[in-house]
């Protein structure tokens, strides 16, 4: 536990340090959704709840790949090799995946309250509407935390980050989609549990797989 | 004799299916008509689709075990195996969708799951292909393709279930067995299932054994 409550401080320090990185996503969603709202030319509420919800939930998707893809990418080769000599792999992998779940809690909060700032907020349940903010972004930076490691390893390849991440991402994004859609028209609470168990087993599955296949990949 | 057995086996009954999945007879259902004999062919196809990617995983499994670069070649081939088997279980789909749904590729839950889950085994090969060296090729592909045969069941075989889906056997659509076929079409179905596996297994042993030829060349 010690082990694990060092390494999430490691890497918090580390983000403080390059805060430009930090910066850099926060200026991403942003100006994102800010280019969002030009090309549509908003006056008030006139996107339809539908092309509102789809628009946001893509906006995370790529801000989530932006930001989780350097996860591996932030420290030279020779210090993470000496990360490697003092921690098992398990704990690295399960820092790196709550610190990059906390930040994309951070980040998409963020995109969601300027988001409904600019773009009007057409959401009948808030509550519900945040939690699953909160359920995508621990769902989110666990599946691709592994593929950004994997990546990490195939020098340089920007694009391939994408092309990996994609499909392994697409039945969480499907998932939270259809929960985002029952907050939004309000529905009552108990009609969306089925999506939230699955979107807990999806995470869960991902989470274990991580765990097991991280020692694996750190060894090469 | 020993060796090569069930390669018989797999062309007598893919023989045997072919005949009497044509030429059979078919009991007659509203809508679906003749076209319920694609049974034989697309559901089929799929069943032997998901052998060989749970095949392709486990001898990924047992390289991250072994190490052994003949149990990676293993995995790609039936990955291979795999993805033209899926072509061909999305083509017979795709026909059979047009003359019952009215459409090529109608929006179902399940084709696009399936388009996903072809998109990730593209993935996969890309993967392998941007990596130079041998070992560390096989071992991170290892990884990856482990990782989307856990993401490719529940996409397959349990989100499509749980929405609308024009599917049998989702989204609350009764299973094909449960009304449609009789124990005349079972006598075609099962046989052929076990063809389209063993012929898939002899392409990929082929396969296999090209590459470990290939390799004693280099």
């Amino acid at each position: 536990m010690q082990e694990l409550r060092t390494l999430i401080g490691k890497e918090i320090t580390l983000e403080w340090r390059q805060r430009y990185a930090l910066n850099g996503m926060m200026l991403y969603i942003v100006s994102t959704i800010f280019v969002c709202y030009l090309s549509f030319r908003l006056k008030s509420n006139q996107l339809n709840p539908l092309a509102w919800n789809t628009l946001f939930w893509i906006i995370m998707l790529f801000m989530a790949i932006n930001a989780i893809s350097k996860s591996f990418t932030q420290e030279r080769a020779g210090r993470l090799l000496y990360y490697y000599t003092l921690a098992s792999p398990q704990w690295i992998i399960l820092s790196k995946i709550i610190y990059n779940s906390a930040l994309m809690l951070i980040l998409s909060m963020l995109g969601f309250g300027f988001y409904s700032f600019v773009m009007g907020n057409p959401v009948g349940d808030i509550p519900m509407y945040l939690l699953t903010i909160v359920l995508a972004s621990v769902g989110f930076a666990s599946s691709l935390t592994m593929i950004a490691g994997i990546v990490s390893k195939a020098e340089n390849n920007g694009a391939l980050m994408a092309i990996l991440s994609f499909p392994v991402i697409i039945p969480m994004l499907l998932m939270v989609m259809k929960l985002a859609k029952n907050a939004l028209d309000g529905l009552d609470r108990g009609s969306s549990n089925d999506e939230m168990m699955i979107l807990l087993a999806l995470d869960a599955i991902v989470v274990t797989l991580s765990l097991i296949l991280f020692p694996y990949l750190w060894r090469s | 004799m020993k060796k090569y057995w069930w390669k018989i086996v797999a062309v007598v009954l893919l023989v045997y299916g072919f005949y009497f999945g044509l030429m059979g007879e078919v009991p007659r259902r509203d809508i679906l008509n003749e076209s319920i004999r694609n049974v034989y062919f697309h559901v089929s196809l799929w069943f032997a689709t998901t052998l060989f990617l749970l095949v392709s995983a486990i001898f990924s499994v047992r390289y991250l075990r072994s190490n052994n670069l003949a149990d990676d070649d293993k995995a790609v081939e039936f990955a291979n195996v795999a993805l033209l088997f899926g072509a061909l279980g999305c083509s017979t789909g795709s026909l059979w969708a047009r003359v019952t749904w009215g459409g090529w590729w109608p929006n179902d839950p399940k084709l696009n799951s399936v388009a996903i889950s072809m998109l990730m085994y593209f993935a996969y090969l890309v993967l392998r292909s941007s990596l130079e060296d041998e070992q560390k090729k096989a071992r991170i592909s290892a990884i990856y393709n482990i990782f989307c045969f856990a993401v490719f069941i529940p996409l397959i075989y349990i989100l499509p279930r749980l929405t609308d889906s024009l599917h049998p056997g989702n989204g609350g659509n009764p299973a094909f067995g449960e009304y449609d076929m009789d124990n005349q079409m079972r006598r075609v179905f099962y046989p052929i299932i076990i063809g389209w596996m063993l012929l898939g297994t002899w392409i990929a042993s082929l396969r296999i054994r090209v590459r470990a030829l290939e390799k004693i060349e280099d």
